[in-house]
């Protein structure tokens, strides 16, 4: 009886997911200047792609919900974008 | 596994049905990334503002405890993940087990959560009830905080809402499982992988920020 244990890709990403923590944590020790905040925001998007595509299961669905997933993204980058361009865009 | 008898007249199928549902839960979602985006956005404006204070209102965060409850969460998505990739009627007691130890990890991230804000309080880092900091920087640690406060409490909501959910599932998945309830079990995985989502990019901006310099 073999149909109780975790696939594969799941173990592979919860592994994963613990050595990105790893690694993000020893970086944000390293002087970086701004890249420290770079370094700990990439990581936190491959760590959150990690978890949305496998353990969310995005990896085996298409078209609509895909859209449905990104649309909340979407949103999300107007959001941010039109928010934040005058701050960072500001002398 | 067997079909549960029946469903509502707008489906054209079951599994119309479940699809359905995966997508209704995907929207709840957007509505949650626009709340927490919002949140993340004057995080932002303000971390512009003022990036030495939030520097070091961040290097007084316990990261320990950040660190530990990041695994936990985690660990507890990958045991939500794992019970719905095995969901069958032959495996339902371990997908039970599965469900109550990931409803534990949250638990343990709760106290932990607790452990961190006593400590917090304790160091006078509770803005509206005792904030004391000494220097030229205590109004924008004060900001730091209120933000940390408002995000992390209202994470921690989602966390107990979540709990109540592995709860319930647990028990649902207990008797004999239809694809009606693995549908239910799905739904209430994406929210928890969505909350172990959030609290990754917290993670991010709350404890990492200025540990390199002092």
């Amino acid at each position: 009886m073999t149909q109780w244990r975790p696939p594969l890709p799941l173990v592979g990403a919860w592994l994963g997911l613990l050595a990105l923590l790893a690694l993000t944590v020893t970086l944000a020790y390293v002087p970086l200047g701004t890249g420290n905040s770079v370094v700990a925001l990439s990581i936190g998007t491959i760590k959150a792609g990690l978890v949305a595509a496998i353990f969310m299961e995005l990896r085996h669905r298409s078209g609509l919900t895909l859209i449905f997933a990104g649309a909340g993204l979407f949103w999300l980058g107007i959001l941010l974008w039109l928010g934040l361009m005058d701050f960072m865009t500001r002398t | 596994m067997p079909e549960s008898f029946a469903f509502a007249p707008q489906y054209a199928s079951i599994p119309h049905r479940d699809h359905t549902a995966e997508l209704g839960m995907w929207v709840f979602i957007a509505t949650e990334v626009l709340l927490f985006g919002g949140l993340i956005l004057t995080y932002f404006v303000y971390r512009h503002a003022f990036p030495e204070d939030f520097a070091e209102g961040s290097r007084r965060t316990e990261i320990v405890i950040g660190t530990a409850n990041t695994a936990v969460l985690l660990t507890s998505s990958f045991l939500v993940a794992w019970a719905v990739e095995i969901f069958s009627p032959d495996t339902a007691r371990i997908v039970t087990w599965l469900l109550v130890g990931a409803a534990c990890l949250g638990l343990a991230f709760i106290v932990l959560k607790g452990i961190e804000y006593s400590k917090e309080y304790d160091e006078h880092l509770v803005p509206g009830v005792d904030f004391q900091f000494a220097g030229s920087r205590a109004s924008g640690v004060q900001l730091f905080f209120i933000f940390y406060f408002i995000a992390t409490a209202i994470h921690a909501l989602h966390m107990l809402i979540g709990i109540c959910l592995l709860i319930t599932l647990a028990t649902i998945c207990r008797t004999a499982p239809t694809t009606r309830h693995q549908t239910a079990l799905r739904s209430g995985a994406l929210y928890w992988h969505f909350v172990d989502a959030i609290w990754i990019f917290l993670f991010a901006l709350i404890y990492l920020p200025g540990r390199s310099s002092s």
